[in-house]
């Protein structure tokens, strides 16, 4: 029976999605985006642009990585080039020290940014907000001068000659070639994140985001949920470190300053928290803006910073925000029995 | 069965003793009203049954095993769900995704499944989203159900709220003022669907200041002021209660009928007589 004498039970539905939404929300979008990245070298392929590219493809895969962290599970982390200097410095010195290929340091580079992740989230997740922020902007600064002083890591200099890409023999440390499995390594990452972030743990990510003590009351065990974003944003920017290693060829501390975690973090927020295609647009954005401003010369930061603070003013939310994940499929009414009576039994579960 | 059972609960902030030795049981399928003064200890006293507070003494038992002290989430997965005082949903989500939260505990998914769409990964979320569908029906929410739970009016989200409970499978439902800011009708309709969710075994108990609604569906109503029990028993019991009334309505200092200094004293005697003897003492103030 319905609740007291109300009227049936009537979903109101929504109006119907405009044709720009339908758009923005197409299943080929993905498809077309690939393309974009693979075909780009047939428009420019200068041995310039190709690096630019390159370094553009693999700061798609830590803003994705990053997303999972900040956009999906909502914490703020300020430390995240850490993740990608240990990925870096880890597959470098596996592929130089044993002189094996750098794809065979994959094994070895998920394994050790799982425990890079743990060990630096276990202690600072028990944090919220503001204190976590400062916590992880001073893990990412131990990880850099750490790497700065070892001498496994080669000091202020790092460590170069790391071989190239290549697989069962075949070299793929060619630029073109390199940037095009960088692309599909990268594809495949951004994929998974976004099937991450709508399964089930996704889900959880996103009820601790929204309201902890709620998603504890449902079941949630929110300290593991949230140590598992961290690791999983870990494990992505790991493998963004080994492309990145791979693309140099030598891994130095520059590379992992809290200016590269900033930026990662903008390109989360310029994109749209929590939403794939928006932060691969701001990766993209933020990568490639500064190299089409050469025109401005010494002005180039100056036009990049306002050119930011102009997006956060129009599209507080981000270019390609986040929408509710709802398909007309999922949205629609599923059961056809009367309302108000369970299908099943509800206590079989329980 | 004894479903839960609270045993001398205790919880001090400080000095103050918001919980002062609660003693109550819930059985399966029953309906129990906690009541009392604002500040008496009530949701005080259900934050340490759901694990959100750590009580400072006592024990707390979900079908017979301690849960005292143990994270939400564990005493969740035990088949205990809440709702909360002041709505706690997640605003930016859908009402569909809010109701899937309760799916949580026995979605049965992993991270490979999600990664690769198995088709475990299939019909687990087919079934998460039957699941929402069914308890959103099952309380009875008009609106839309893909968009965000922060637009819909105040009493939607209520129901919302309970559907995300009712999700969890849950074998004891905690509700905290259900009927707060609801209006008549709305009222009405709660009153009926707490005994659907009755009807279908699960317990309840709710913290309720509409004194109508609490007479009208429990089985059995607690009392507290100041942090301690001061009477359990059937709603007519209750109500005729001295102590309860001293503590509603407050005590005549001139009055010397009523024994402040053994209130379980009081209750435990014989209650035709107390009301016909206490109330219109009462009244004369």
């Amino acid at each position: 029976m319905t609740a007291g004498d109300g009227p049936p039970v009537k979903p109101v539905v929504g109006r119907g999605p405009t044709f720009i939404t339908r758009l923005m929300e197409s299943r080929w979008l993905g498809w077309a985006g690939l393309a974009v990245g693979l075909g780009a070298p047939l428009v420019i392929a200068t041995p310039y642009a190709l690096n630019i590219m390159t370094s553009a493809v693999i700061f798609v895969m830590l803003a994705v990585g990053l997303n999972i962290v900040v956009g999906y599970c909502g914490l703020l982390d300020l430390g995240f080039a850490a993740f990608f200097a240990v990925g870096a410095y880890t597959s470098g010195i596996l592929a130089n020290e044993l002189e094996i290929p750098l794809l065979a340091t994959v094994p070895a580079v998920i394994v050790v940014t799982v425990i890079a992740g743990i060990v630096i989230g276990a202690p600072t997740l028990r944090l919220r907000s503001d204190y976590l922020a400062i916590v992880t902007l001073g893990f990412g600064e131990i990880i850099r001068i750490v790497a700065n002083n070892l001498d496994i890591t080669g000091g202020p200099s790092g460590i170069y000659g790391i071989p190239g890409l290549s697989a069962f023999g075949v070299d793929l440390s060619e630029p073109v070639v390199f940037y095009w499995v960088t692309v599909l390594i990268v594809a495949l990452a951004v994929l998974f994140a976004a099937r991450l972030g709508r399964s089930r743990l996704g889900r959880a990510w996103r009820f601790v985001r929204e309201d902890e003590d709620a998603a504890e009351a449902s079941g949630i065990h929110t300290y593991q949920v949230k140590l598992s974003a961290y690791i999983a944003g870990a494990v992505w920017g790991g493998l963004a470190g080994v492309l990145f290693a791979g693309q140099l060829s030598a891994v130095s501390p520059a590379s992992f300053t809290f200016l590269q975690s900033a930026l990662v973090l903008m390109a989360v927020v310029l994109g749209g928290m929590g939403s794939t295609p928006g932060v691969v647009l701001g990766a993209v954005f933020i990568s490639l803006l500064p190299e089409l401003l050469r025109d401005f010369a010494d002005y180039r930061f100056f036009v990049f910073g306002v050119l930011l603070i102009v997006v956060m003013i129009v599209r507080p939310q981000g270019l390609w925000p986040h929408r509710s994940s709802e398909s007309a499929r999922t949205a629609a009414r599923s059961r056809t029995g009367p309302p108000g009576e369970p299908a099943t039994d509800s206590k079989g579960a329980s | 069965m004894t479903l839960l059972q609270v045993e001398d609960l205790r919880l001090s902030f400080g000095g103050v003793r918001a919980v002062d030795g609660l003693t109550f049981t819930v059985g399966e399928g029953e309906i129990v009203s906690i009541i009392g003064p604002n500040g008496a200890g009530k949701t005080s006293a259900f934050n340490c049954i759901t694990g959100f507070y750590k009580p400072t003494g006592g024990v707390v038992r979900v079908g017979g095993t301690d849960v005292t002290g143990r994270r939400p989430s564990a005493i969740a997965a035990r088949g205990v769900s809440r709702t909360f005082q002041n709505l706690r949903l997640f605003g930016e989500l859908s009402v569909l995704d809010n109701v899937r939260a309760g799916t949580h505990l026995w979605l049965r998914q992993n991270v490979f499944d999600a990664l690769l769409h198995t088709p475990r990964y299939r019909r687990s979320e087919q079934e998460g989203t039957d699941e929402a569908h069914k308890w959103l029906d099952f309380v009875g929410l008009r609106g839309d159900r893909a968009g965000l739970v922060r637009n819909l009016p105040y009493g939607a989200q209520r129901s919302v709220e309970i559907a995300r409970a009712l999700a969890r499978r849950p074998s004891l439902l905690l509700l905290d003022e259900p009927a707060a800011g609801l209006n008549h009708t709305e009222k009405t309709e709660l009153l009926d669907l707490i005994r659907r969710i009755r009807d279908l075994g699960i317990a309840i108990t709710l913290i309720e200041h509409d004194m109508g609604l609490v007479m009208e569906i429990s089985e059995r109503v607690v009392v507290l002021n100041f942090g301690k029990e001061i009477a359990d028993g059937r709603p007519d019991e209750v109500r005729r209660d001295p102590a309860v009334i001293e503590a509603y309505l407050g005590r005549d200092d001139d009055d010397p009928v009523a024994d402040p200094a053994d209130p379980a004293d009081a209750a435990a005697g014989d209650p035709q007589e107390l009301a016909d003897a206490d109330p219109p003492a009462k009244e004369g103030r």
